[in-house]
């Protein structure tokens, strides 16, 4: 039976539990402002750069020289996951939902005879799927230690895909993140990068849409944009993830 | 009619406001734009951008790389990196130029696609310097 001396000492423990959880919150409520104000930062060159590339991509795509980037290897065998997840934990399901999510998407793939490789953004998506891939990380990486990410560290990520694509490792990559919904809720989503899919315009109430003269010629210009388009998605899932996880804490 | 020019980095919109005219560094040489200037899509190299309103030159941006979309009233500037161009600094040429020669030193000649690319980090850093130092 519980005695007066051990339920104090429960009350204290509960107490100073509850200092550190409600600090917490704190750091995260205005980490968070920190993110959300990122994002909203990031969006106007992400929304033009996705206009650039639906005026540009229809007319090179069934080039049979279009960059790797756009169509892929043409093939289906091989496929890339890049899970993004948090350095830390105490962020509720937020790691393990893209953990989870990861794990199906790999079992139904091999179902289907397929490759499948890993590559992690953060720590905690290591650790989570360790042991299920054990020996096919594709790469990972890790922002311990780092303040705010930077698009220089979303480019050097779309740079090793790239170089990873060119060594023929992988033909289809996939990206999952917990996309930021609202300060309460994110969405685990899977997001296809290679082959690229051609962003939708909106197409009501744009009218027809410009006859754009292109310098260098399409080809050469899309060979520089794609690299930069999977840089700003990249980009973008890192900050949604980095909102995202203050917002679950 | 005034043109309305956007200057965007990837991390935020750098500049957006009406302007006369604006000379941006195209990859195939120097365009000017005015208003009502035939739809474009054009890649950039590494340069200046030169902005001009009421009639004068006011403060311009140096830009590493990226796109411009221009249409008869809008030209938006996809910049890789910007730089206004009072904050250059020699140092961060000349650091910049080394690491581009060391990229060129190590690039697969027989990709063309990467040597282009590896020649423009260099032209691109010497534009800097030249900019930096004068």
């Amino acid at each position: 039976m519980a005695n007066l001396k051990a339920l104090r000492i429960r009350i204290n423990s509960v107490r100073s539990t509850q200092k550190i959880t409600s600090a917490m919150k704190l750091v995260a409520a205005s980490k968070l402002r920190r993110a959300q104000a990122q994002m909203e930062a990031a969006r106007p060159y992400a929304e033009r750069l996705a206009h650039l590339l639906a005026a540009l991509a229809p007319q090179v795509a069934s080039s049979p020289t279009a960059p790797a980037l756009l169509v892929g290897t043409r093939q289906d065998r091989t496929h890339l996951l890049v899970a993004v997840t948090a350095e830390r934990g105490l962020a509720g399901a937020f790691n393990a939902n893209v953990g989870r999510t990861v794990r199906q998407l790999k079992a139904r793939l091999e179902a289907e005879g397929k490759v499948v490789k890993v590559a992690t953004i953060g720590r905690k998506g290591r650790d989570f799927l360790r042991r299920d891939v054990a020996g096919r990380f594709a790469f990972e990486v890790s922002f311990a230690g780092k303040k705010q990410i930077t698009f220089e560290d979303a480019h050097a990520i779309s740079e090793r895909i790239g170089a990873l694509l060119a060594a023929g490792e992988f033909d289809v990559c996939t990206l999952i993140y917990n996309r930021f919904v609202s300060v309460i809720s994110q969405q685990t989503i899977e997001v296809p990068l290679i082959p690229t899919p051609i962003p939708a315009e909106a197409a009501a109430g744009s009218g027809p849409r410009a006859v754009y003269e292109f310098e260098p010629e399409e080809e050469t210009l899309l060979a520089a944009l794609l690299p930069q388009y999977l840089a700003t998605q990249i980009y973008r899932a890192l900050i949604e993830s980095a909102a995202g996880e203050q917002g679950a804490r | 009619m005034p043109l309305a020019l956007e200057l965007i980095s990837p991390e935020r919109l750098l500049l957006a406001k009406p302007v006369e005219m604006v000379v941006i560094p195209a990859a195939e040489g120097e365009l000017g734009v005015l208003p009502g200037h035939a739809p474009m899509i054009v890649a950039l190299k590494g340069g200046l951008i030169r902005i001009f309103e009421h009639g004068q030159e006011t403060a311009p941006f140096f830009v590493t790389s990226g796109f411009a979309e221009i249409t008869p009233e809008r030209c938006s500037i996809l910049a890789t990196e910007a730089i206004a161009r009072e904050a250059l600094k020699k140092s961060e040429a000349e650091a910049r130029l080394a690491a581009a020669k060391n990229a060129w030193e190590a690039v697969d000649k027989n990709d063309p696609f990467a040597r282009d690319q590896a020649m423009a980090a260099i032209a691109t850093a010497e534009t800097m310097l030249r900019l930096a130092a004068g």
